[in-house]
């Protein structure tokens, strides 16, 4: 972009005078209808990633009207997405967060997005269903806690999300139930999935090609993907399926407003009890949206943090926090790999990043310990490289520019592992404060034993995949976590959860949580198509409570 | 470069590519704009200066050859305009202090073993001072509690290596395409290289090699 400041999406919110951009078009706009913050509106959904996007539009679709709120800009892809790993960090949340506890946790490109389309705008696209048995892992595995969802429902709305987004994938998959073949056919695979499939198939597993938010035939204003291999760094084409460009794009055509650069600051809850809007900073000013509803989809860090720092007299320890639970049981998930180098030219680079995975141990129990895993195929750009090259074996000099000269035959593989709850890692409030004047996040994480004895298994058997293909000098990366889940856990009562099935917090009924926060569990699986599935489900939900009079007074046991 | 001097990818300039279907209007503003870092400090002191410039040329040796990616300017720019990494270990101050306290630390080390600071030590004296780093083993007050292993991985580390690859001279070396946007590829396959990726050297090819590099657009 040019330096002009009216032109940077940072600088001053786009999203006003009835107008929000057209993402599809160079310089283009939509119209959006715009809401006045005095009269209440029925719903604003604080952040548009994986669970606010596909709820913003459903809510809108079924005839509410809906604020969108995101503390992050709105880019226009086509314009604004460089092929580049620096300049893309503007895709991340990199306010101040502190990290501390055993294994402090990497935030920023890792797991924080800070756009309308929050994370989706910058993860790697993979999109995998839950094994069925993980939304009830304590009843039939003996191990975390039972969701309060049915899998059979979910295994619906999976189908729903997968169409929503276009998702390209095999004809038949070949773990768990049956389920339809994917919308769009698979990609193609690269070399360094190629390699994955034989490592695979030499240890006697199966493989497949990833299912990916990124199409592989046009679909709308979607050109194929044509592999840049940048994905986790934005796609400039518009083939991934971001939020940004599905569900934010429908939440506009059914009358929703979408506020860019809106900082979400606290929620007020009246004297009846009940949230009352959300005071959010907007062009440098404190401002007011009243609404009849409130949902919380910031994810597993902004999602405690903000029900925490609303705080009153009240409720002082946090709004929808009478289980003491909001901030607790964070979890994220390990993203251990292994990594060799070929005599082959494997120019991983080239595609997405995770082009063939294998589930094996995901629907393999005999292992002695809890949860699952998978791993992908890898293609790390330059500086995600050296970040491994450094932080894995600590080189530095020339013996780091000459591993680092391999680029071109290295070959990876890298592991989503199930990491268990434990009230220990959890989300606080820590004293300094951010560019808002808010106090910022405190992350405190630390793995255990069943943590890293799964983690360890998976390593070892990562490592004899990749000697199983020729890969030499064979290194393991045994530092990386990625996504987050479970501060504001669902469940079956108001004792052990935060949010009950629907969403809905148990203190505060106008008060909704709506992201990755409300897993009890991660499972083996990236999060992003449960998170949007569960936001799928519910919009259906809340549409059928205003159907039948539930969605004000809900029907509960005292 | 350790294969020959003309190095794995003799003649791969990604520059080339910059007028090519592979770079569009936005990178190439990005890698300009990145090209024309300014040169001087804003941030560090000239002291400062001095020894960070001797840290990043033992963490990141360069060749010869050609101009040095000016990794120290890269440093100050990223705290001169605030690009943080969205999350801060609880041990280490934010990332100017940090690396304010760490260099300054560096060089009352160096004053303590050998009576001299940093930057006028020789190379082998300096890499020892870093692997002692690396290791947790540099303990003088100086240091004010932040634990030197943590900032040697956290922000020496991470700081000179990133802004290494992200400077195109160093994709030259790795034989990375680079940009590719619109372009992207269609050679996915093992072995295989679209005309716009660099050619590698392999023994008995290189001028082989270095011709097809100089047709990379």
């Amino acid at each position: 972009m040019s330096s002009n400041p009216s032109s940077d999406p940072l600088a001053a919110p786009r999203a006003t005078g009835g107008r929000a951009p057209d993402v599809f078009k160079v310089g283009g706009w939509v119209p959006m209808r715009q809401f006045d913050e005095d009269e209440p509106v029925d719903f604003v959904v604080v952040g548009t990633g994986a669970g606010g996007g596909p709820l913003i539009a459903g809510l809108a679709e079924g005839g509410f009207s809906v604020v969108g709120m995101d503390a992050g800009p709105w880019f226009r892809p086509l314009e604004e997405f460089a092929s580049d790993e620096t300049e893309q960090n503007k895709l991340y949340w990199t306010d101040e967060r502190v990290v501390d506890g055993a294994n402090p946790m990497v935030m920023g490109g890792k797991n924080s997005g800070k756009a309308v389309g929050g994370s989706t705008v910058h993860f790697a696209m993979v999109s995998l269903r839950f094994r069925p048995e993980w939304f009830k892992s304590r009843t039939t595995l003996g191990y975390g806690a039972d969701w309060p969802l049915d899998w059979r429902e979910m295994w619906d709305y999976y189908g729903r999300a997968e169409r929503a987004l276009s998702i390209s994938g095999p004809i038949s998959y070949p773990w768990g139930p049956k389920r339809p073949r994917y919308p769009y056919r698979s990609h193609e695979l690269n070399g360094a999935a190629e390699l994955l499939g034989r490592g695979a198939e030499a240890m006697g597993y199966r493989w497949t090609p990833t299912p990916l938010a990124t199409v592989s035939a046009p679909h709308g204003h979607s050109h194929p993907c044509v592999y840049r291999g940048f994905c986790r760094f934005g796609c400039s084409t518009n083939a991934k399926q971001s939020q940004l460009v599905t569900f934010i794009p429908r939440a506009l055509k059914a009358g929703a407003e979408i506020r860019d650069l809106a900082m979400v600051g606290r929620i007020e809850v009246g004297a009846d009890g009940r949230a009352t809007g959300v005071h959010y900073m907007r062009d440098g000013k404190w401002r007011f949206q009243r609404a009849r509803n409130v949902v919380v989809s910031g994810y597993a860090i902004e999602t405690p943090r903000l029900l925490l720092a609303s705080a009153t007299d009240r409720h002082p320890d946090g709004l929808a926090n009478s289980s003491g639970l909001v901030g607790k049981n964070l979890m994220t998930q390990s993203n251990q790999a292994v990594f060799g180098t070929m005599d082959n030219e494997v120019r991983w680079n080239k595609g997405p990043p995770s082009l063939s995975i294998t589930e094996h141990w995901n629907y393999d129990d005999a292992k002695d310990f809890h949860g699952g895993y998978c791993w992908m195929a890898q293609g790390p750009m330059p500086i995600e490289w050296v970040t491994i090259q450094t932080g894995s074996r600590g080189l530095w000099g020339q013996r780091l520019r000459d591993e680092m000269e391999k680029y071109n035959h290295s070959v990876g593989l890298k592991m989503v592992g199930e990491m268990l709850p434990d009230e220990r890692n959890r989300v606080t409030l820590h004293d300094d404060t951010d560019q808002y004047g808010l106090r910022v996040a405190r992350v405190t994480y630390g793995w255990s034993d069943n943590d890293k004895a799964l983690i360890q298994h998976a390593l070892g058997q990562m490592q004899t995949s990749l000697e199983a293909v020729g890969a030499r000098d064979v290194f393991r990366q045994e530092n990386d976590t990625n996504h987050l889940g479970g501060t504001a856990r669902m469940g079956f009562d108001r004792q052990t959860s935060v949010v009950d099935a629907d969403c809905r917090s148990w203190d505060i009924p106008n008060l909704w949580v709506c992201d990755g926060s409300v897993f009890p569990t991660v499972g083996g699986v990236n999060p992003h198509l449960t998170i949007t599935a569960i936001a799928m489900r519910t919009a259906d939900r809340i549409r059928a409570m205003a159907a039948d009079g539930t969605l004000n007074h809900p029907r509960r046991a005292a | 470069m350790t294969d020959s001097p003309a190095g794995r990818y003799p003649g791969y300039d990604v520059m080339d590519k910059r007028d090519t279907q592979s770079w569009d209007q936005v990178t190439r503003d990005v890698i300009d704009r990145r090209l024309a870092v300014p040169r001087e400090p804003r941030f560090f002191t000239a002291a400062e200066w001095e020894t960070l410039g001797a840290l990043c040329a033992r963490i990141m040796p360069q060749p010869d050859d050609r101009p040095p990616i000016p990794l120290p300017a890269y440093v100050d720019a990223k705290i001169t305009e605030r690009h943080q990494d969205g999350y801060r270990y609880a041990t280490l101050p934010p990332q100017g202090e940090a690396w304010r306290r760490g260099l300054a630390a560096l060089d009352a080390e160096a004053e303590e073993v050998h009576a001299t600071r940093y930057h006028a030590l020789d190379p082998d004296r300096q890499d020892a001072l870093i692997a002692r780093m690396q290791a947790g083993e540099l303990t003088l007050p100086a240091w004010d509690g932040m634990p030197c292993k943590t900032f040697f991985e956290h922000r020496v580390l991470g700081d000179i290596t990133h802004a290494y690859y992200a400077h195109p001279v160093s994709w030259n070396e790795l034989g990375f395409g680079g940009p590719a946007s619109p372009r992207g590829y269609v050679r996915m396959q093992l072995d295989r290289r679209d005309p716009w990726e660099a050619a590698e050297a392999h023994p008995g090819e290189e001028d082989r090699a270095l011709r097809e590099n100089r047709h990379v657009v």
